[in-house]
Formats: C-alpha cells, sequence, structure tokens
C-alpha cells in the first residue's frame, strides 16, 4: 500500500516543509531548497521599503514547490485574516499557515487567536495549517473550525532545542484525526526523524537549514532524516524486552 | 495632496493612478501586492484607481519566512 | 455517528481466520508496545495470547497501579423493583418466569437506604426491570431524591432512556450510568431477547452515547460473558469502550465483565468462559485501555475476585444482594442472579487492605 500524503487536496511527495527566513542569501535559499526536495515552502508578508530596490523571494523558490504563506505579525486573528485575504488576493494559492503571536520574548503562538482565525479563514475556502502550542483540546477546536492539518511547536522558534513538547504531541498524533506537522524548535536532523517515527505526518524546519555552516548539506540531512524517519514509522517497531522484574506470579492460581 | 503609505504620510504634487504611484516609485506590479484603503487590489485594476486625499496604500510583498 | 458503525465495520471479520494468523512474535511485539491499537487487542483476546498471561499480567498490573493507584472503590446494588416486561433467556426477571414481584415504596427504600449506608458506603448502583408502568422515570427520579440524602454517588442501571430522560436524571442527582449491551452480535441478541421492548438492540447500543451526551460523569457497559463467543464479544465491548471514550473525553469510561450464572429458568451459556478465559479478557482489556474502570461483580466467587485484584479491577462491590429489599429483609424477594461472593463492606475492607490496596468510600460529592 502506498505512503500517501495529501493536504488540501494536494498528493505531497515530501514530508519535509521548509522555511525562507533566515538565509544569508536568496541564491543559498534556493541551492538549499533545491537539496531539500521539499514541495512546500513557506513565506511572509512584508511592507515594501519603498526607499530601496529589494529582490523579489518568490523568484528564487523552485517552480514546482506550493507556497505556503505565513501570517507572521499577526497578533490577533483580525489581522492574521487580513494577512491571509492579502496573500491569496496575491495569487499565491489558498493555502495559508496560521502564525498569530502577540509574545514577543518566546516567540509562543496564542491558541485562541489561532482558533479564531481558522474558523474564519476556513469557511473563506482557505486551506489553513494553523501554528500552535501543542493543547489537545485546541487541536480539536481547530480540528472541529476546519482546519486541513495541526501543526505544533516542538520548541519556541529559532530555540533549535528539539521536540521538548514530544508527549503532547505524541497525544496530538494519537487522538487527532489530521495530519501533525511538527514545526518550530528542530535543531537537528535527528530530532526531525524522531518526530517522524512518533507519526507526525511532516515537519517543518527553517532555523536549522537556513543557519547551518553548510545550509545546502543540512537540507540534503534533514530530507534524509524526515524519509528515514517516516519509513521507521510505517515499517514498525521491533518488539521491545519485557522487564525482567522479579515478582511474584499474578497467573499462578490459574494452574 | 496627501496620502498615507505603508503607515507615513507622503505628499503626492498631481493626481495618479496607483499604478503611475507604483512607477514613481520604481515598482513594478509583479512584485508587490498592494492594499488600497484595507482592500487588495487586483493587477488590472491598479490602472483604473485614482488617488485621492487620505487614502491609505500597504504596499506589500513576500519575503523569507518560517 | 453510532457505535453501530464500528460494530458494523467489524460484524462480518473472520476472526477464526484471523486468530489462526496470530504467532508468538505478534503477541510479544504487541506485549512490548507503549500504545496499542484495536488490532493489538484482538491479538491479546487470540488463544495465542492465552499462552502469555504471566507477562500481560505483570504489565496490566503496572498498568492499573500506575493509573489507578492500589485503591478500590467500593460500592453496592440496590434494587428497586424486579418488575419486567421483557423476556430474556438469561435473565431470572424474565416476564414469563412467575414468582411475587416487588417494587420497593418510598418507606422501604429509605430503610433499605440507611441499612446500607450504616456499612460506610457512599456509591450506590440502582437496579429495576424494564417496565414503564411499574417503574417509569418519575418513580426513578422520586428514588433519586430520597437516596441523595444517604449517597454521594448515585448510578443506574435500569432499561434505556432517551437522551432528555437521562438528563432530567442527572439534574436530579445521578452521575452514573450503567448499561451492558448483553451480546453485540446482533443476530445472537435476537435470539435471546425473546419479546418486549429490549428486543431493540439499535435503541440499547447507542443509550450509553445517549447517557454521555445528556451529562453522566461516568458510564459503565459490558457484555455477558457466554451469551456468544467470548472473543468476539469481549473484542466488541473492548472496542465501545474506546469509542465512547475517544468520543466523550469528559466521561469515565468503565467495564464490567459478568458470566452467565446459574438462575431460574436455566438457560445454559452457548460459550462458556472459564477463568483463564475471564482473566485473559481482563489483561487484554486494561492493555488495551489503561484509563478504563473495571468491575468485577459478586457473581464470582471470593477466592477468584481476590486473585483478580491486581489484574486491573478498579471497582468491587461488597454486601451485595440481588432480591428487591435484600439488605433489609433476609428473607426478601427472588435474585436476579445467585451471588458467590457473600462478604460484607467491613470483610471486603479486611480482605483489600490485607493485600495491600485502600478500600474508598466516596470519590465524587455533588455540590
Amino acid at each position: 500500500m502506498k505512503d500517501t500524503f495529501t493536504i488540501g487536496g494536494i498528493a505531497l511527495k515530501s514530508r519535509l516543509f521548509v522555511g525562507t527566513g533566515k538565509f544569508s542569501s536568496h541564491q543559498i535559499m534556493t541551492e538549499a531548497i533545491e537539496a531539500s526536495n521539499a514541495q512546500v515552502v513557506t513565506v511572509a508578508l512584508r511592507r515594501i521599503d519603498l526607499d530601496s530596490a529589494e529582490e523579489n523571494v518568490l523568484n528564487f523558490i523552485p517552480k514546482n514547490c506550493i507556497l505556503l504563506p505565513n501570517t507572521s505579525g499577526a497578533r490577533t486573528a483580525e489581522e492574521a485574516v487580513r494577512i491571509a485575504r492579502i496573500a491569496r488576493a496575491a495569487g499565491c494559492g489558498n493555502w495559508i499557515k496560521i502564525e498569530v503571536i502577540s509574545d514577543h520574548k518566546y516567540l509562543l503562538p496564542d491558541n485562541y487567536e489561532t482558533i479564531k482565525a481558522t474558523e474564519i479563514l476556513a469557511k473563506e475556502g482557505f486551506v489553513v495549517l494553523p501554528y500552535m502550542n501543542p493543547d489537545l483540546m485546541v487541536a480539536k477546536r481547530l480540528q472541529e473550525a476546519g482546519a486541513a492539518a495541526v501543526m505544533p511547536l516542538g520548541a519556541p522558534i529559532g530555540t533549535n532545542r528539539g521536540l521538548k513538547t514530544k508527549e503532547m504531541i505524541r497525544i496530538l498524533i494519537d487522538e487527532i484525526n489530521l495530519p501533525i506537522i511538527v514545526d518550530a524548535g528542530i535543531g537537528k536532523p535527528s530530532e526531525a526523524a524522531e518526530a517522524m517515527e512518533m507519526g507526525a505526518a511532516a515537519v517543518l524546519v527553517n532555523t536549522a537549514i537556513a543557519t547551518a555552516g553548510d545550509p545546502v548539506a543540512m537540507a540534503r540531512a534533514f530530507d534524509l532524516a524526515v524519509q528515514a524517519g517516516r519509513m521507521a514509522h510505517i515499517s514498525g517497531p521491533g518488539a521491545t524486552r519485557l522487564y525482567a522484574e522479579a515478582s511474584s506470579p499474578l497467573t499462578g492460581f490459574l494452574e | 495632496m496627501e496620502i498615507i503609505v505603508n503607515g507615513k504620510r507622503e505628499r503626492l504634487e498631481e493626481s495618479m493612478s496607483i499604478l503611475q504611484y507604483l512607477s514613481a516609485k520604481g515598482l513594478s506590479p509583479e512584485r508587490v501586492v498592494v492594499e488600497y484603503n484595507y482592500a487588495v487590489v487586483k493587477k488590472e485594476d491598479l490602472g483604473n484607481i485614482i488617488l485621492k486625499e487620505n487614502d491609505q496604500l500597504e504596499v506589500l510583498r513576500f519575503v523569507g519566512g518560517g | 455517528m453510532s457505535f453501530y458503525q464500528r460494530y458494523a465495520d467489524y460484524k462480518d471479520f473472520d476472526f477464526l481466520g484471523f486468530f489462526e494468523d496470530i504467532t508468538d512474535h505478534d503477541v510479544l511485539q504487541v506485549l512490548g508496545k507503549e500504545k496499542r491499537n484495536e488490532k493489538d487487542f484482538l491479538i491479546l483476546l487470540s488463544p495465542q495470547a492465552g499462552k502469555y498471561l504471566e507477562a500481560m499480567a505483570q504489565k496490566a498490573h503496572r498498568l492499573t497501579v500506575q493509573h489507578f493507584g492500589k485503591v478500590i472503590l467500593l460500592y453496592t446494588p440496590l434494587y428497586l423493583a424486579d418488575y419486567c416486561v421483557n423476556r430474556c433467556a438469561y435473565c431470572s426477571f424474565n416476564v414469563v418466569n412467575s414468582f411475587p414481584r416487588k417494587r420497593l415504596s418510598m418507606e422501604e427504600l429509605e430503610r433499605e437506604a440507611q441499612a446500607i449506608a450504616r456499612t460506610e458506603l457512599k456509591h450506590i448502583l440502582i437496579l429495576t426491570g424494564e417496565s414503564r408502568h411499574h417503574t417509569p422515570v418519575e418513580y426513578i427520579r422520586d428514588c433519586v431524591r430520597i437516596l441523595k440524602k444517604y449517597f454521594s454517588s448515585i448510578a443506574i442501571e435500569i432499561y434505556p432512556l432517551k437522551r432528555e430522560e437521562y438528563r432530567q436524571l442527572v439534574d436530579e442527582g445521578v452521575d452514573g450510568l450503567t448499561i451492558y449491551q448483553e451480546v453485540y452480535n446482533e443476530k445472537v441478541y435476537d435470539e435471546v431477547h425473546i419479546s418486549g421492548p429490549k428486543k431493540n438492540y439499535r435503541y440499547r447500543l447507542d443509550a450509553p452515547e445517549r447517557g454521555c451526551q445528556a451529562g453522566m460523569r461516568s458510564v459503565n457497559i459490558g457484555t455477558l460473558l457466554g451469551l456468544d463467543d467470548w472473543r468476539r464479544e469481549a473484542f466488541f465491548m473492548g472496542l465501545h469502550a474506546a469509542y465512547l471514550q475517544n468520543q466523550y473525553l469528559d466521561v469515565e469510561i468503565g467495564v464490567s465483565l459478568p458470566r452467565i450464572r446459574p438462575h431460574i429458568g436455566s438457560f445454559q451459556p452457548k460459550s462458556p468462559v472459564g477463568d483463564r478465559d475471564l482473566v485473559q479478557i481482563m489483561l487484554a482489556v486494561r492493555l488495551f485501555l489503561p484509563r478504563v474502570g473495571i468491575a468485577i461483580s459478586t457473581r464470582e466467587q471470593a477466592d477468584l475476585r481476590d486473585h483478580l485484584l491486581p489484574l486491573g479491577v478498579t471497582r468491587m462491590s461488597a454486601g451485595v444482594s440481588t432480591a428487591v429489599g435484600g439488605h433489609t429483609d433476609k428473607a426478601a424477594g427472588s435474585s436476579q442472579f445467585d451471588i458467590s461472593d457473600h462478604r460484607s463492606v467491613e470483610e471486603m475492607k479486611v480482605m483489600l487492605k490485607k493485600k495491600g490496596y485502600q478500600p474508598i468510600f466516596k470519590d465524587w460529592d455533588r455540590i
């Protein structure tokens, strides 16, 4: 049986999503995206600097990639909705990653505003991928609101600390019947593999690739790690040894 | 007249369309997204909208992000 | 959405074929997992898994202690009435069984309640047969009003109600619902429920769900082991519990594992369940659903109940009579089934403490 992964009606070949921020140059970003084999790439929307000529990042993203604009900068649901509508009107497709952050110390998402934005945008026909702080009840509300996936953070953005929220992510994977895409905090390919082994549908990596010594090689490493982790998950782990405990038999009475 | 662009007040010497405004700034419509008084403007309409006093423009572009 | 959809997914499943293919390796792999799915559950119910009861027991014991602690909640059933319009092949209260039927008056109920309250118990389970004429919802509500004075938690095990009726009882003070499907196999269900409203399989199947929707804090289900192939029945019961747990995260789900016992009318179980089988069912359920409550009734011998204690039990009945008025009147009416464990509450307390368990009398209160 084929291992398929569908979001918003599109069958995706790669379970590694890549972010485009923090790269030292657009050139390196392009090479890294190509090396990663990623199919989904995130971008943000910002005011143009009217006093200087800037390059258009869209020109540097391989043509076959699916653009996933995020609503970064939004502090409320209302702002996120506005950014989403702008992105769609700009011809960016109808995928949107909802990122509502009003905490500038840790960059942690506001789960409640995220739910509100998801409700509105899902009704307007967007393919909504909300970025959230893993919480089962919030994930259930996002699912009810029509999200196409749920993106729990592994650790705060940019910290590269790995799956600090592992247990909570595991619960989401077990209980929520939507793709769970671990986003933020993944610092090493092994951590991406770990998320995939647990059963995550995909991972989103930005900082770890963009700020690596050799972003292109690191992108390749992440691609391999995500594939390995997924393969391990679907082939099923081997039987782990039972506890060898010297306690009295509990079923001796049946003899 | 004065309009507000990306949050800053700007003086315009003569009346012009949004498209003309962008050209004057050296911006090509392909590279930017324009929000005019809180509504996104389709590229075809950029030449049709004439700016008036106190109009609000947001001129945006896509950038790298996570 | 109803559990029936899940049942329908499996009702024509080739259980025998599946069991034939299970290897020792499959069982060991399932045992080694941290979280088990329904396929794993079925593997644990297989004949092959029967060779690994001790390993299953060690794990089940640890899981139970981890999730519930070394505590057992004590409660007792109180039969309000034995009038019944159904004709069920396996039950003493069967409409064609002739014996003087009884219904407690409010005074008699109060005396029963006082007798039970004197034993320290605070959790009570009230039962009736099915008769909307003799024991309508209003009667049950009146009983609850009295029982509220003596018990901090009241559960009902009566005929299936509409959601609004469950809601009425919840508003009056009921917090628990117990209702057994008796047998999940639709065909066998139809055979053993010869006549009466209980013949309606779907209505009964959906009752636990209506209870959850009506605000019951705890809902208990079960299958009467022996009516049909026990591996299949235990499987469907486990699936039902899992379904309710997933749909209603805020409700405590529990299961009971009643085995058919002798009664007036001499119904012989089609698929007798031995002690080993009962143990396997309990262990498989515990390993599949670590947070589900498990009760073993006084249908079982005292000895066996004590041995089952560390294998996953979370609640036990004590000081039981299954006759109407049986707590006050020793020569009370006919029993629904014969009890094998006649121990009093005091005796159960002593046994539990000896085995290293704390008996709990009160785990809930209405405010």
